[in-house]
C-alpha cells in the first residue's frame, strides 16, 4: 500500500494521479456528464419553457394537461394548468441547492469534529465519538423531523437540519485518517515547532483528509437529497409556493391515475440524480482512497 | 454473556436519559406554545389549558414530572388528540408498525441475502449483472416512489390487492405494505451479501479450506456463510432504523393506522408532547434492536465474543 | 535419489491479466520433487515463488491463469477441475501458508479445522476423526490437546498456531507439503521450533516444496534449491553446492546479504542495490542485468537459458527435457558470465 504523503509534497501527483484514474472510469464520466446536464437545466430550464413557473395555462381543454411538442408543455402540466417542465428544474435546482448546502454544513462540522477528536486523541476523542456513536444509533430522519417541528418548515432550517445531523460518518470518517496521520513525522514536526493544535489541524490534518472528505461529500449528497425528498413527500418539507423533486413527486402520486406523468417525469428526473451522484461518489472513491491504491 | 447483555441493557439507560433531557428542552425553546393555533382563546381558557397539562409550572418541575410519568411508561397526553395518552396512541399503533416492519425485514433478508450469495457465487455473469441492476434500482427509486406505483398497479389497474386501509390478521391489506418497505432493503442487503462474500472468497483462510481439498458447498457453508452475514447483521442496527423511518412513507401512503401516522400527524400538527413521547419510544426500541444485534454479531464472531 | 519424482513441474508460467494487461509473474519454471526430499525455492518477494505453489495447487486469484504442466503421481495438476484437484489437495498435497492467523478460519473451532477433510471425505468416524486430531496437536507438541480442540484460532499463540495449521494441512496423510514462507510471521524464538517440526515431518517421508526468502531456513531443512528471480529459476543446485560455490551473481548478492547471525528473517536484501523490474517492465535480457555487477552488453540483450553445470553429467536444459523419465538437472545456471569459484565472489 503507498502512503499517502503530505499534502503539500505531492499534491501534484496525488490529484493529478486520482484525475487520470476518474478519466478512465466510463460510468463516473456518463454520470458527471448528466449531472451537470441536470445542473444546467435547474439553472436555465425554467427559461427555456415558453411558460413561467406560476402560469396557469388556461387554454387547454383539461387543467392537467399530458406532455407533448405541440403546445410546449413538453411535460405536460399538472393539477392546477401549470407546466410541469418548469416546475420540475425550478424542483431540482430547490433540491439540489438544499443538498448543496446541507451537504456543506455537515462536511464542515463533520470535519471539524472527527480532526478534533482524531489528532486530540485520548479521552476527549473517547468522549467525542461515544457522542456520536449515541446519535448515530438514532434514526435521523426523527431528528429533523423534530427540529421542522419546533423550528417551522423555512427552506433554511430544512438544509441546516438536515446538514446538523448529517456529519457523523464524515466525522467517523475524518477521525480515522486523523488518527493515523497524528504519528506521521510533519505532524510530529510542527508539534516540535510549537504550533498550536488549532493551527496543526486547520494546515497538516484537513488538507490531508480532503480526498476522503470530497468522497464522503459526494456520497452525502444524494441522501440529502433523498432526505429532502421524502420530507416534502410527507408534508414536513418544501412550502407552497416552492417546489422541490420530493413535493412533485408527493403531488404527482395523488394524481397518478388520471395523470401518471406529474408521478414519473419527477421520480425518473429524481432517479438519475441519485443514480448519477452514487455513480461519481464510487468513481471519486476508487480514484481518490488511498486504500484502493495498489 | 447473560452479564454483559445486563450491563449493556443498562447501559441504555444514560443513553435514553440524555435524549429525554435534549428532547425536552429543545421542545420548550421552541418559538409559540402548543395552542396557538386555535384561533382567539379567550385568555383565562388558555391559562385553564395550561393548568391542566402543566404548562404554567416552571421548565423544571415540568421536567421532574415528565421524568416521574417515564418511569411508569406514561409519555404525557396528546396536545391534539385530546383525551388521549400519548402512550395510549403508541400502544395503539405499534402491533400495525412492527407486523409490518418484521415482516418486511424478514422478507428483505429472505429475498436479499440468497440473491446476494447466488450473484457473488457466479460472479460476472448474467445473475450477477441482474442482481446488481436490481440493486441499482433500489438507490435510484426511493419507498415514497415505489409505493405509489406499486399501488396504482397491483391495486388499482390489475386490482389484486386492497390500496390502502388495514383489518388486522387480513393478509391482503398486508402484502403491498411489507412488499413496498422491503423493496429497497432486498436491494440494499442483497448488494451488502454479494460484496461480503466476494471479499470473503479472497480471504487468506478460505484459500487455506480450499488447500484442504473440500468440496465446494461445505467450503460455503462452513467457512465463508458466517463471515460474510457479519457486515449483513451490522446492517440490522441501521435497518431497523430505516424501516422505521420508511413506515412513515408506507403507512402514509397505504393509510395504515401505525405508529408512523401518529408522528408525522404530531409533526404536523405541532403536537409536542406526541412528537417527543414518539422519539423517546423510537430511540429506545432503535437502542435495544442495536444491543440484540450486537448480541447476534458476538454469536457469529468468536473474536469478539463478551465473556 | 533414484525414486520418480513425486512433483514434476514443467516449463509452468503464470500470468496475472490485470488493468494494465497480461502480466506475466511466473515463466519457464521446472523442477522435480521426490518422495521424502525437501526442494526449496527461493526469491524475493515478488519473485513470483508463491504464485508456484498456488498454480499447482488450482488456487491462483480469480486474474490469474496457469501455463505448462505439474504433475503429481501422474495425476496433471494445471488446468485440472475443481473435482480432480479435491482429490489431491489435502490428501496428496498439504499447504502451509505464511500467516497461520489469517489462514485459520477465525469462527471455527480448532475440532472443526483438523477433522473437517477426514469427516467431509467420510475417511473417519467423528470420534475417530477425533482421536486423529489429538493425536496430530501432540505430533507438533502441543500441551492439553483436548482443550484446545473446543479452542478457536485467536485464542491460540502466533507460534502454537502455526503448529496447528501444520497439523491440519497433515490431517488427511499427503506425501508432499507445500509450506509457504511457514516461519516469516513469527517470533524468532517460535522459528527454531516450527522448523524443528518441520524437519521432523520431512524424517517421516513426506516431501517438502518450501517456499521462503530466508536462507537460514533453507540451510536447515532443504536437499535442494532452486534460486527464483523476476518469475524465472535462475539457478539451482544442492543447497550445499550453492551455499559453498553459487554460479549465478544474484545466488551470490543472495548469501552476501545474509547476516552473519543465523536464523534472523531478512524482510528485504540490503545488500544488492536496486529494486527486482515490475514483471509488467523486464528487460530483454537477463531481468538481474540491471542490478548486477559482472553484467556485459550481452547480458541486458539476451536472456540466458537455465543450463545444466559443466561438471553434472551432461542432462538437456528446460527446452530439452521431456517426461521421457530423465531427472532435472540438479545444478543448473541461467547465466552468461556464471561465476566459476568461490574466489570470485567479492
Amino acid at each position: 500500500m503507498v502512503e499517502v504523503a503530505p499534502a503539500d509534497a505531492r499534491r501534484q501527483g496525488l490529484w493529478g494521479d486520482a484525475w487520470q484514474r476518474l478519466k478512465r472510469s466510463r460510468a463516473a464520466i456518463v454520470a458527471a456528464s448528466l449531472l451537470l446536464l441536470v445542473c444546467a437545466l435547474a439553472l436555465v430550464g425554467p427559461w427555456l419553457s415558453p411558460y413561467t413557473v406560476e402560469q396557469v395555462d388556461w387554454t387547454q381543454a383539461t387543467l392537467a394537461t399530458p406532455p407533448s411538442l405541440a403546445h410546449g408543455h413538453w411535460f405536460g402540466t399538472d393539477a392546477n394548468g401549470r407546466d410541469l417542465f418548469a416546475r420540475v428544474w425550478v424542483g431540482a435546482r430547490v433540491s439540489l441547492l438544499v443538498a448543496l448546502l446541507a451537504t456543506i454544513v455537515s462536511v464542515v462540522i463533520g470535519v471539524a469534529w472527527g480532526a478534533t477528536a482524531g489528532y486530540l486523541g485520548g479521552r476527549v476523542d473517547g468522549w467525542m465519538m461515544r457522542f456520536v456513536d449515541v446519535l448515530y444509533a438514532l434514526p435521523y430522519m426523527f431528528f429533523v423531523i423534530i427540529l421542522t417541528v419546533v423550528f417551522g418548515r423555512s427552506l433554511v432550517l430544512i438544509f441546516l437540519a438536515i446538514g446538523a445531523v448529517g456529519w457523523l460518518t464524515m466525522a467517523r470518517i475524518v477521525r480515522g485518517q486523523a488518527l493515523a496521520l497524528r504519528s506521521r513525522e510533519f505532524v510530529e514536526a510542527a508539534i516540535a515547532l510549537g504550533l498550536p493544535p488549532a493551527t496543526i489541524i486547520a494546515r497538516h490534518i484537513v488538507p490531508n483528509v480532503l480526498g476522503t472528505v470530497i468522497v464522503y461529500a459526494t456520497l452525502t449528497v444524494p441522501q440529502v437529497i433523498l432526505f429532502e425528498s421524502f420530507l416534502s413527500f410527507l408534508g414536513l418539507g418544501v412550502q407552497e409556493p416552492l417546489t422541490s423533486l420530493g413535493r412533485l413527486v408527493a403531488e404527482g402520486a395523488l394524481e397518478m391515475e388520471s395523470s401518471p406523468w406529474l408521478l414519473l417525469v419527477p421520480s425518473t428526473v429524481l432517479a438519475i440524480v441519485l443514480l448519477c451522484l452514487n455513480f461519481l461518489g464510487d468513481g471519486l472513491r476508487d480514484a481518490l482512497d488511498p486504500r484502493q491504491r495498489r | 454473556m447473560l452479564r454483559y447483555a445486563l450491563g449493556r441493557l443498562l447501559g441504555i439507560v444514560p443513553t435514553l436519559l440524555v435524549i429525554v433531557t435534549a428532547a425536552f428542552f429543545v421542545m420548550r425553546l421552541a418559538p409559540g406554545g402548543p395552542f396557538d393555533e386555535e384561533q382567539a382563546i379567550p385568555p383565562e381558557i388558555e391559562a385553564n389549558l395550561q393548568a391542566a397539562y402543566g404548562l404554567d409550572q416552571p421548565v423544571l418541575v415540568q421536567y421532574g414530572r415528565y421524568l416521574q410519568g417515564l418511569a411508569h411508561g406514561d409519555l404525557g397526553p396528546s396536545f391534539k388528540y385530546k383525551d388521549y395518552r400519548v402512550s395510549e396512541l403508541i400502544a395503539r399503533g405499534l402491533p400495525v408498525t412492527l407486523t409490518v416492519g418484521t415482516l418486511a425485514l424478514l422478507l428483505a433478508l429472505a429475498l436479499g441475502v440468497p440473491l446476494g450469495l447466488a450473484a457473488a457465487l457466479r460472479h460476472d455473469t448474467a445473475l450477477d449483472h441482474a442482481v446488481m441492476t436490481v440493486a441499482l434500482a433500489g438507490i435510484a427509486i426511493p419507498g415514497f416512489v415505489l409505493a405509489p406505483v406499486l399501488a396504482l398497479f397491483f391495486g388499482v389497474k390489475l386490482d389484486w390487492l386492497p390500496v390502502a386501509g388495514w383489518e388486522p390478521g387480513s393478509v391482503q391489506h398486508m402484502v403491498l405494505p411489507v412488499v413496498t418497505l422491503a423493496l429497497p432493503f432486498v436491494a440494499y442487503i442483497a448488494r451488502l451479501t454479494r460484496g461480503s462474500l466476494l471479499e470473503v472468497l479472497q480471504a487468506p483462510y478460505l484459500r487455506a479450506a480450499r488447500a484442504k481439498g473440500l468440496d465446494r458447498n461445505a467450503l460455503i457453508r462452513r467457512h465463508a456463510l458466517k463471515p460474510t452475514l457479519l457486515p449483513v447483521v451490522s446492517f440490522l442496527g441501521p435497518a431497523a432504523a430505516a424501516l422505521l423511518t420508511g413506515s412513515l412513507v408506507v403507512e402514509q401512503v397505504f393509510g395504515l393506522p401505525g405508529v408512523g401516522r401518529y408522528f408525522v400527524q404530531g409533526a404536523i400538527n405541532r403536537d409536542y408532547t406526541l412528537v417527543m413521547g414518539m422519539v423517546i419510544f423510537y430511540a429506545a426500541l432503535i437502542l435495544l434492536l442495536n444491543l440484540a444485534v450486537d448480541l447476534l454479531y458476538g454469536w457469529l464472531d468468536p473474536r469478539i465474543r463478551h465473556g | 535419489m533414484t525414486s520418480a519424482p513425486l512433483l514434476r513441474v514443467r516449463d509452468l508460467g503464470v500470468d496475472f491479466s490485470t488493468s494494465q494487461g497480461v502480466v506475466q509473474a511466473v515463466s519457464g519454471v521446472s523442477f522435480d520433487v521426490r518422495a521424502g526430499e525437501c526442494l526449496a525455492v527461493v526469491g524475493e518477494s515478488g519473485s513470483g515463488k508463491t504464485q508456484v505453489l498456488l498454480a499447482c495447487l488450482g488456487l491462483l486469484a480469480s486474474n490469474g491463469t496457469a501455463r505448462g504442466s505439474a504433475l503429481f503421481a501422474d495425476r496433471e495438476l494445471i488446468g485440472a477441475g475443481e473435482r480432480s484437484l479435491n482429490a489431491v489437495r489435502g490428501t496428496g498435497i498439504g499447504l502451509l501458508t505464511q500467516d497461520p492467523l489469517s489462514s485459520l478460519t477465525p469462527h471455527l473451532r480448532i475440532e472443526t479445522l483438523l477433522t473437517e477433510g477426514l469427516l467431509d471425505r467420510g475417511l473417519a468416524t467423528r470420534a475417530a476423526a477425533r482421536e486423529r486430531a489429538l493425536q496430530a496437536l501432540r505430533d507438533v507438541e502441543i500441551a492439553d490437546p483436548e482443550s484446545r480442540l473446543r479452542q478457536y484460532p485467536h485464542e491460540l499463540s502466533g507460534g502454537m498456531r502455526q503448529r496447528v495449521a501444520l497439523a491440519a494441512a497433515l490431517m488427511c496423510g499427503p506425501q508432499l507439503l507445500f509450506a509457504d514462507e511457514p516461519t516469516t510471521a513469527l517470533d524468532v524464538s517460535v522459528q527454531a521450533r516450527v522448523l524443528e517440526l518441520l524437519a521432523l515431518v520431512r524424517s517421516r517421508g513426506v516431501g517438502m516444496l518450501l517456499v521462503t526468502h530466508d536462507l537460514g531456513v533453507v540451510a536447515g531443512l532443504a536437499d535442494r534449491v532452486a534460486v527464483m528471480y523476476s518469475g524465472r529459476i535462475v539457478e539451482t543446485a544442492t543447497t550445499d553446492e550453492l551455499f559453498r560455490a553459487p554460479k549465478h551473481p544474484y545466488t551470490a548478492a543472495l548469501l552476501a546479504a545474509v547476516p552473519r547471525l543465523h536464523g534472523v528473517a531478512q524482510s528485504r536484501l540490503v545488500g544488492i542495490a536496486g529494486d527486482p523490474p515490475q514483471p509488467s517492465a523486464r528487460p530483454p535480457g537477463c531481468a538481474f542485468a540491471p542490478r548486477c555487477g559482472r553484467a556485459v552488453d550481452r547480458c541486458s540483450d539476451s536472456r540466458p537459458e537455465l543450463t545444466a553445470s559443466a561438471e553434472v553429467s551432461p542432462l538437456t536444459t528446460a527446452q530439452g527435457d521431456s517426461m521421457d523419465g530423465r531427472a532435472w538437472p540438479i545444478t543448473a545456471v541461467a547465466c552468461h558470465r556464471p561465476l566459476q569459484d568461490r574466489a570470485e565472489i567479492a
